[in-house]
């Protein structure tokens, strides 16, 4: 079990050190200056002034000294949670903002994602079940699995934001509220959060349902179960047994998405002006501030290092065949 | 039936979401009351961060206008100056401007507002700062009294001075007076201590909030009454956005240029400035800025060729469904009537004539020898060109596509490429481009600032603000120099120089004026109205960096509760 465990944790080190330098060299190899696209919104027209200021601001921005000595910088600034400072929100540390974004992310993709999850894998059971549920279930599992995202997303606004009004179009909280911990706000709160999570629960509903449902299919026409049938248990018990076979690549699904956490929500957060990480990347990108893009991507390979090694934890638990790999039980 | 329980608590939830924005999440239990609240929307592109206001193209919407005032405003419409800080001033000799500040102004943290204040705003421009070129000019500044300020100049330049007394905004002496280089660059001043009429409330990523200064000097000595308490403004992602939040109501006034909002107008609800075509006043002027230094674009019989080959109402009405209206030939704002020489232009101006800029192309000896449908350099080298617009600015995008079919019509070979934005504009103060469309200067107290952006020398090897295409003409530098030199308030001299500069302008073609970009507006009335208009007063509703100063901060106090 160590064992197991701690060549799991070697595997994660490495890839976090990999990761880390690629995410360190992207933005350092890419064409564009940072801090002269920072001066050029300054419209400094004084060619000695922006001379001076742009040797000053390489200065800050530490890129005036030898590749190899930033680099070591940007590890030792890393285990001090130091990511730098942003070229556009300048001087805002990239660490605050990132973490000022980040709740409004999570917030939205974890409940909808496994929600999503929890409810599409019983739906997905469920119709496997009755022919009736699985004609009305699958098509419309499709239906919702095809469409583009941000159409959807799109509908939704307009249906019930612009034209039923029922939900706020923008923002992460209301317009004229200031942050404070009461019901008003947090209710506030809830309403703007609503459509966003909405359709990404819809979206990852369907994908689920289908999924799921093909799996138990598939399990209940497995060798075991005709088997246990012939040996007359009952259904439920085989539908049990099916269930727990069909969720393991379901639970596979749910760690790589949980990963992508911060991709997923990135359309998402550009249709609904929602004010989380997704909004942020698309910012920086535009506004080229390569600092805090190479934060938020920190953040993402940390994030998807960390699902997945939860996940490693959970199949232990639910999956016999790992513990008997850890054992040295198999070939 | 177990499966079914949390869907159905999921259909709770939605119950309960709507419930609670049906009773009225916005508003009702709001900081902000929505009758004494303006929201605005697309003039941020980015979180408040910075209320510096000295770092330009940096600080949160307000911080110059509404938190920081100049000496002057400008009154675009009359043509005048109109003393805000200053009371009054005077220029006892040509190469001295005196400045009387008012009395009993106070910044708002109650210090007294006093003439050292002033000199301490222009002595930041010895550091490095996006205004030290004024320094190029001024001599000295002292103040000579505690509210008068005389400012005496090394060279004369009373337009380009103007240009900065009514754009800059002065600063507390007792804050700013000993800050460093490092100090001033900076510091974001996120406890702003300003004049103006509204103070720093709070912000968030997404919403820049002011407050009003009850105790602003203006509403005594100006007799103006800023009508909101609270300035909301929304930093939104996409124009879509901004249109929903528009059409809904949640945002009175919106600052993005909105396709299809002629659509939306309907001179009841949504309005702007105009009913009908082009709906939006005039801001600024979109030239097609062309590398001099490429062989065919740095010869005029090119360039003539090109201009009249752009079909402007083509692009007026396809991209832009007469948003914005074709610009004149000498690229000057209607604002600016009173400085085009419109004989010259009568005689010498281009309009749009295909067959013209073929028999051009050809007497200049450009032809098409190898049959490819392009025509060659007189020397016989293919010409292929790009046009550069940024990516994701849509209505250019479509315009520069209009212009480059157009001249391949003609026969010259133009294909419009949308690169990233940094990386335009880092090729094009390097020189490293063909032709961009830009529109770097906009409305303001002179046509100096225009044709300094056409004309300025010495070229440098960054162009980062001005003449952009390298173009290099003494003969037209000295003129606008000479322009720079016409005291403020003398319109008749300055039409005198802009009308030889002009002559030289259309003959040579430096940069073809396109269009006039829209000062896009567009209001909902549903709470706040009495908005500038055609028929109502002439002011103008814009959050833009630059417009409080020449005239937009009249309509916080124009506007009214609707019913």
């Amino acid at each position: 079990m160590w064992r197991y465990m701690g060549r799991k944790l070697g595997f994660y080190g490495l890839t976090f050190v990999i990761a880390v330098t690629i995410n360190w060299m992207i933005p350092r190899f890419m064409p564009g200056d940072p801090v002269r696209s920072m001066l050029n919104r300054a419209s400094i027209s004084d060619p000695e002034a922006l001379e001076r200021m742009t040797t000053y601001y390489n200065e800050v921005f530490g890129l005036d000294t030898p590749l190899h000595q930033q680099y070591f910088a940007f590890w030792a600034g890393l285990f001090r949670g130091d990511l730098g400072v942003s070229v556009w929100l300048y001087p805002e540390p990239v660490t605050d903002i990132i973490l000022r974004h980040v709740p409004y992310t999570l917030g939205l993709l974890i409940p909808a994602i496994v929600l999503s999850w929890i409810v599409g894998n019983h739906f997905g059971a469920f119709a496997a079940r009755g022919k009736v549920l699985d004609n009305t279930l699958l098509p419309v599992g499709y239906v919702l699995t095809a469409t583009p995202y941000m159409w959807m997303a799109l509908l939704l606004l307009w249906a019930l934001g612009v034209m039923g009004g029922f939900f706020p179009t923008a923002g992460g909280y209301g317009f004229a509220l200031t942050p404070s911990w009461s019901w008003p706000f947090f209710l506030n709160l809830v309403t703007h959060w609503f459509l966003p999570f909405l359709s990404m629960f819809i979206v990852g509903l369907g994908g689920w349902a289908i999924g799921m449902r093909n799996m138990i299919i598939y399990e209940l026409e497995a060798d075991y179960s005709n088997y246990l049938q012939a040996l007359g248990a009952p259904r439920r018990l085989i539908r049990r047994y099916a269930f727990r076979n069909a969720m393991l690549p379901q639970i596979t699904g749910l760690a790589v998405q949980l990963g992508t956490i911060i991709a997923g929500a990135l359309l998402t957060e550009i249709v609904f002006t929602y004010p989380g990480l997704g909004t942020l990347i698309l910012r920086s990108l535009n506004n080229n501030d390569l600092f805090l893009l190479q934060g938020i991507f920190l953040f993402v390979v940390i994030g998807v290092l960390i699902a997945n090694f939860i996940i490693d934890i959970i199949y232990v638990l639910v999956d016999p065949r790992t513990r008997v790999q850890m054992t040295g039980g198999s070939s | 039936m177990k499966s079914l329980r949390l869907p159905a608590a999921l259909a709770a939830l939605v119950m309960v979401a709507s419930a609670c924005s049906g009773e009225g999440g916005e508003g009702g239990s709001g900081g902000y009351p929505r009758d004494e609240t303006l929201y605005t929307v697309g003039t941020s592109w980015g979180p408040p961060v910075n209320w510096n206001p000295i770092m330009r193209g940096q600080y949160a919407v307000g911080t110059m206008g509404l938190a920081y005032e100049p000496l002057f405003h400008y009154d675009a419409e009359e043509g005048d100056y109109v003393p805000w800080l200053a009371e009054s001033d005077e220029w006892p000799a040509e190469d001295t401007h005196v400045i009387t500040l008012r009395d009993g102004m106070t910044w708002s943290d109650g210090e007294p507002i006093v003439a050292q204040d002033v000199v301490t705003t222009l002595e930041i421009g010895q550091l490095d700062v996006s205004y030290s070129n004024i320094w190029n000019f001024i001599e000295d500044v002292e103040a000579t009294d505690d509210l008068e300020v005389t400012v005496t100049f090394s060279d004369t330049r009373p337009q380009e001075w103007m240009n900065w007394a009514y754009s800059h905004g002065i600063v507390p002496d007792h804050i700013w007076g000993e800050k460093s280089q490092e100090e001033i660059t900076d510091d974001t001043n996120s406890d702003p201590v300003g004049s103006g009429p509204y103070l720093y409330e709070t912000h968030a990523d997404d919403r820049m909030v002011w407050k009003r200064n009850d105790d602003w000097w203006g509403t005594e000595a100006l007799g103006l009454e800023m009508k909101p308490t609270y300035i909301v403004d929304i930093v939104v992602e996409s124009n879509e956005a901004s249109m929903n939040l528009v059409r809904s109501g949640d945002v009175d006034i919106s600052n993005n240029f909105l396709p299809g909002i002629d659509q939306v107008i309907d001179g009841e609800e949504i309005t702007s400035y105009y009913d009908g075509p082009p709906f939006m006043q005039s801001a600024n002027t979109a030239w097609l800025v062309l590398n001099h230094e490429h062989e065919a674009l740095g010869d005029v019989e090119f360039r003539r060729a090109l201009a009249h080959a752009i079909n402007m109402d083509q692009i007026v009405e396809g991209p832009y469904s007469n948003l914005v209206e074709a610009a004149s030939p000498t690229g000057l704002l209607p604002q600016w009537d009173d400085f085009i020489d419109h004989d010259l232009v009568e005689a010498q101006g281009y309009s749009y004539n295909p067959d013209e800029a073929v028999a051009i192309l050809e007497e200049a000896g450009y032809m098409d020898e190898n049959g490819d449908g392009y025509v060659e350099t007189p020397d016989g080298e293919p010409i292929s060109l790009t046009l550069e617009v940024p990516s994701g600015w849509t209505d250019w995008m479509e315009s520069a596509s209009v212009i480059a079919d157009n001249a391949q019509d003609v026969g010259i070979n133009i294909e419009a490429t949308y690169p990233d934005f940094n990386l335009l504009v880092d090729n094009r103060n390097d020189g490293d481009f063909d032709m961009v469309v830009n529109n770097e200067r906009q409305l303001s107290n002179t046509p100096w600032t225009y044709y300094d952006y056409l004309f300025q020398l010495p070229l440098r090897d960054q162009q980062t603000t001005v003449n952009f295409g390298r173009y290099e003409n003494e003969e037209a530098w000295d003129l606008v120099q000479e322009l720079a030199t016409v005291p403020a308030d003398d319109t008749e001299g300055a039409a005198e120089i802009t009308s030889r500069i002009q002559e030289i302008q259309l003959a040579e073609l430096p940069a073809i004026p396109l269009w006039y970009n829209g000062l896009w507006s567009q209001q909902n009335n549903s709470v706040w109205t009495n908005w500038p208009s055609e028929s109502g007063y002439h002011g103008y509703a814009a959050m833009w960096d630059g417009w409080f100063e020449i005239g937009a901060i009249h309509t916080l106090a124009e506007i009214e509760l609707a019913e």
